[in-house]
């Protein structure tokens, strides 16, 4: 669904990715791991173009996503992404952070809009805070509304950058219990985390991005339990 | 006391020049209302173009035009500005009060580009993150996700920007526009009181400057308590 060849991106003076090719298959769900700073963020955010690659190329669905008259917002439709700090819009209630885009690009009425919002805020239990602000919600509520923003849209795949990392530890659970429901729904999912447990448990792919290169990829399994390089081995001494 | 108020009338009734005060104050008015209307839409042009044309390379043409614009007209004092506008770029036309409203309409516009550019950037770069990732384009995530937001750090400095204006255009009269302080100062040379007229001018301006404060505290708190972060 989306495969990505040789792709670089430099900022000033920094090497962030330096040639990364991988394939997204439908269905799949992969987790990215990695140090800080490896580029794991810079991936992530090149496969939708929030960042624009300094070389290589990166389809989706069939078009090049860097080809040059592409419509990117059309294909953004398809491509959900979560974000470390949720950034939920303040200044709208959770039913209008949700209805938002599905009305305006989508042109789904109004009424529709907000019974498919509801049925999906149903799903991640939070039916009854449709009325709410973001600032009256916690962190973990943030994240699962700020999920269903981007499932309002059906996308065909979820982008998350370490959706647990700003929560709070009681809150990280219910989070992943929403990540692993969608998973087991079928939906292609790239997971940028540091969640190893999550990572083992639900990934059926895991790729190991050290100084802006895959260093190592495979199952779980061969992640976790045999690492080949050095640098994997040394890198989950420490996380594990 | 009695004296006083015999000077009063001396000055303002028996002369037949009060009349010139309201009409002073309504082109004050007229002028003020008329540039901040002009600088509030060419701020909002500008600082939309450059909030929306940064990084973007074939804009960068337009960026410069924008910055030459906002260089140029905060450069130079806003009488040399009349002046110019006046007697070289609408030399032909001698409505005053016209040429003034769009002298000092382009030259707050330069000062409400930074104003709301300065608002704009107080929105976390998150935000139009998460409207570009839902697939809305730069302009529609601007309009419904960043204005919105701005909006609350814009409004009050737009209110200093207006009480501003308010009393930079009592240098209108250099152009023969009559307004509120040329009222005045034409009372007082053709009547040879200097203290009433130019006393009741500086009153005028005060309690509008003052009215405006309140209002602007006003909409300051509303938009406080509107505040659910
Ligand atoms: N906007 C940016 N400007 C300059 N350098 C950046 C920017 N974003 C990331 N980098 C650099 O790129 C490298 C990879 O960053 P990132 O992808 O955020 O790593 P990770 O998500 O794995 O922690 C880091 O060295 C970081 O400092
Ligand atoms: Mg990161």
């Amino acid at each position: 669904m989306i495969s990505v060849k040789n792709l670089q991106k430099k900022y000033k003076g920094v090497d962030a990715l330096r040639g990364i090719d991988v394939e997204i298959n439908r269905g799949d769900v992969v987790c990215v791991i990695g140090p800080s700073g490896s580029g794991k963020s810079t991936f992530l955010r090149c496969l939708n173009l929030l960042e624009v690659p300094s070389g290589g190329s990166i389809f989706f669905e069939g078009a090049e996503l860097t080809g040059k008259k592409v419509d990117l917002d059309k294909h953004r439709q398809k491509m959900g992404m979560v974000f470390q700090q949720f950034n939920l819009f303040p200044h709208m209630t959770v039913m209008q952070n949700l209805t938002c885009a599905p009305m305006m690009l989508k042109k789904v009425p109004r009424e529709q809009a907000e019974k498919k919002a509801m049925e999906l805020l149903g799903r991640v239990g939070l039916s009854d805070r449709a009325g709410a602000y973001p600032a009256q919600l916690s962190g973990g509520q943030k994240q699962r509304v700020a999920i269903v923003r981007s499932l309002c849209m059906e996308p065909d795949v979820m982008l998350f950058d370490e959706p647990t990392s700003a929560l709070d530890p009681e809150m990280v659970g219910e989070v992943l219990d929403v990540m692993k429901k969608l998973a087991a729904e079928g939906m292609t999912m790239v997971v940028v985390t540091h969640e190893m447990g999550f990572a083992r448990e639900v990934a059926n792919r895991v790729l190991f991005i050290d100084e802006g290169k895959i260093i190592e990829q495979g199952t779980p399994e061969q992640i976790f339990e045999n690492p080949q390089s050095e640098r994997l081995k040394s890198f989950l001494a420490k996380v594990l | 006391m009695t004296a006083w108020l015999d000077k009063l009338n001396e000055t303002f009734i028996q002369s037949g020049y009060l009349k010139m005060i309201p009409e002073g104050l309504l082109n004050t008015i007229i002028i003020t209302a008329g540039a901040l209307l002009i600088g509030v839409v060419i701020g909002t042009l500008i600082a939309v173009t450059k909030y929306l044309s940064e990084g973007v390379r074939v804009l960068r043409p337009i960026r410069a035009i924008c910055n030459i614009y906002v260089t140029v007209i905060r450069g130079i004092p806003v009488v040399v500005q009349l002046l110019i506008f006046y007697f070289v770029i609408f030399a032909s036309s001698d409505n005053g009060v016209f040429v003034a409203t769009i002298t000092f309409g382009i030259n707050s516009g330069a000062y409400m580009a930074e104003i709301i550019r300065s608002g704009l950037n107080a929105v976390d770069a998150g935000q139009m993150e998460a409207g570009r990732s839902l697939g809305m384009s730069r302009l529609q995530t601007m309009r419904k996700i960043i204005l919105p937001q701005a909006i609350r750090y814009i409004i009050p400095a737009v209110g200093n920007e207006f009480i501003a204006l308010l009393k930079e255009t009592s240098v209108a009269g250099y152009v023969a526009v009559m307004d509120l302080t040329r009222a005045g100062n034409l009372i007082r040379n053709n009547t040879f009181d200097a203290v009433n007229p130019l006393l009741v001018v500086a009153l005028i301006y005060l309690v509008i400057v003052v009215a405006l404060a309140k209002l602007m505290k006003f909409i300051e708190r509303r938009l406080a308590t509107g505040d659910k972060r």
